[in-house]
């Protein structure tokens, strides 16, 4: 089984959002889904500033195997994206939950976060998906 | 669960994510396609290609039959060593299959792909009954490929004296028997290197042994960026039962000479070539970013097409393909990519062979 860390949130088109002190979001993909697509090759970021419902695709990560697309886990303002994986897509195969995070949101209404699977959920789901 | 090689536990202990290929349990990857891509472009790996079918052609008749099945013909070989590629086609001149016929010292060893194996036999032995020919399904073998710059020394090392001398002096579509062990100089990477077949009880030992000699494990994720950088045809994508040698540049597998010999299909590839192909099979290099996938739109001034086999060339860095498109398309072409129309260009593979890049920039 992938590393699931326990303080994360889940959702279950296989992202992870981190709730910062500031209140903000950070999202990634999990090493489960890194290990599913293989070695990306492009991720393309969202706009700073933009506004995404909940489930909204944001972002897309792209393999030689095949792309994806990464959806907002909650309604939001993108205020920050990691530059760096521009140049080095490789970071989310390398660190799904560290330098290979993706995007930073505002979220619209902090407590739609409750609607989001923590780890055992999580681990559950991909137990359930085999 | 599907079929297993007799390497399927040494791949699973290795870390390898496994995958459905054509009913069989096989390695995409030990980790990182990318980087086993590089090792064989720059020094070496070995894949498992046990699931490859091997069928021994034994008996008086067995030329007659493979002239009869092949479009190409086995009268070229010159004795047992020589090796050819070639198509098998149907009535309509649609691929069967394409595979490796190698002259043996008692016959024939045809080598074909995974998922046709069994609708290969099949057709053999029903089709290519013409005489006292018996077609033997060798599945108590395994297959390994070991590809790379530095592979043909690294095998060489492992085998003994005499024999390493004689597997040197291979050239390219030759081969050697000798006692447990089948050597050819093939591959499907577009580097130098071995096939090598072995009684499957061997296969564990030779794989720790070339792992051990710095051959690197490789899954069949390499195994295809390789090939379609060194623009060879994937059977069941780049060519099928509907669509002949003609349309899939692989006319030079064709032996029309002697006019004499009445292959399957040579009645309507003669046809087809009297009246004039519509379509050809041809490179594509993405200008910008992005992943060029299989059933992607073409667009040309010549009319569209298809991509055939779309994926990203590690070596280029940049997305690469197959295209099937009409005859009269060159140079400038789009692709339909999430519904925008990418800039692109036409060229003729291979990309990249023996660690070089063989095409100009795209841009």
């Amino acid at each position: 089984m992938s590393e699931i860390p326990a303080e994360l949130r889940y959702t279950r088109d296989h992202e992870w959002v981190r709730e910062e002190d500031d209140g903000t979001l950070t999202v990634g993909i999990t090493a489960h889904a890194q290990e599913s697509l293989g070695d990306l090759v492009f991720v393309e970021l969202p706009a700073q500033g933009q506004t995404s419902e909940a489930g909204e695709a944001c972002a897309v990560v792209e393999s030689v195997k095949a792309a994806s697309d990464v959806y907002a886990p909650v309604a939001g303002t993108v205020v920050a994206t990691n530059e760096a994986l521009e140049e080095r897509p490789e970071l989310v195969n390398e660190s799904p939950y560290g330098e290979g995070w993706l995007f930073r949101l505002e979220p619209e209404d902090p407590r739609n976060l409750e609607g989001l699977l923590d780890a055992d959920a999580y681990t559950a789901l991909l137990e359930e998906e085999g | 669960m599907g079929s297993k090689t007799p390497l399927y536990q040494t791949h699973v202990d290795a870390g390898a994510r496994m995958v459905d290929f054509g009913g069989w349990d096989m390695p995409v990857h030990y980790g990182s396609q990318l980087e086993e891509h590089h090792a064989v472009r720059r020094e070496s790996g070995v894949f498992d290609v046990s699931h490859m079918g091997v069928v021994d052609v034994r008996g008086p008749a067995a030329t007659a039959a493979l002239q009869r099945l092949m479009c190409n013909d086995v009268a070229r070989l010159g004795g047992p060593g020589d090796a050819l590629y070639t198509c098998m086609l149907n009535e309509r001149g649609g691929v069967v299959d394409d595979l490796i016929v190698y002259a043996t010292e008692d016959g024939y060893r045809v080598v074909v792909n995974a998922a046709t194996r069994r609708q290969d036999l099949d057709w053999m032995r029903q089709q290519g009954a013409v005489g006292e020919v018996e077609f033997i399904e060798r599945d108590d073998l395994a297959m390994l490929a070991v590809q790379g710059p530095r592979a043909p020394a690294q095998v060489q090392a492992l085998l003994d004296e005499g024999l390493a001398g004689r597997a040197e002096a291979l050239r390219a579509f030759q081969a050697l028997e000798a006692p447990q062990l089948f050597v050819s100089r093939t591959g499907y990477t577009g580097e130098d290197g071995y096939e090598l077949i072995m009684p499957a009880a061997k296969a564990g030992d030779w794989w720790q042994r070339l792992v051990s000699a710095g051959v690197r494990p490789c899954g069949l994720g390499a195994r295809d960026t390789l090939r379609l950088e060194a623009g060879l045809n994937l059977y069941g994508t780049d060519m099928t039962a509907e669509t002949t040698p003609l349309e899939s540049a692989l006319g030079w597998t064709v032996a029309w000479e002697p006019e004499t010999r009445d292959f399957i299909g040579r009645q309507a590839l003669a046809t087809q070539r009297e009246q004039g192909v519509t379509h050809k099979l041809t490179g594509v290099v993405l200008a910008g970013r992005g992943v060029l996938r299989n059933h992607l739109r073409v667009k040309t001034p010549a009319g569209e097409g298809e991509i055939t086999s779309g994926s990203w060339s590690p070596t280029l860095e940049r997305a690469i393909g197959l295209a099937r498109v009409p005859v009269g398309a060159a140079d400038a072409c789009e692709i339909e990519m999430r519904g925008k129309w990418m800039p692109g260009r036409l060229v003729r593979p291979p990309f990249v062979r023996h660690g070089r890049v063989r095409i100009g920039n795209a841009d």
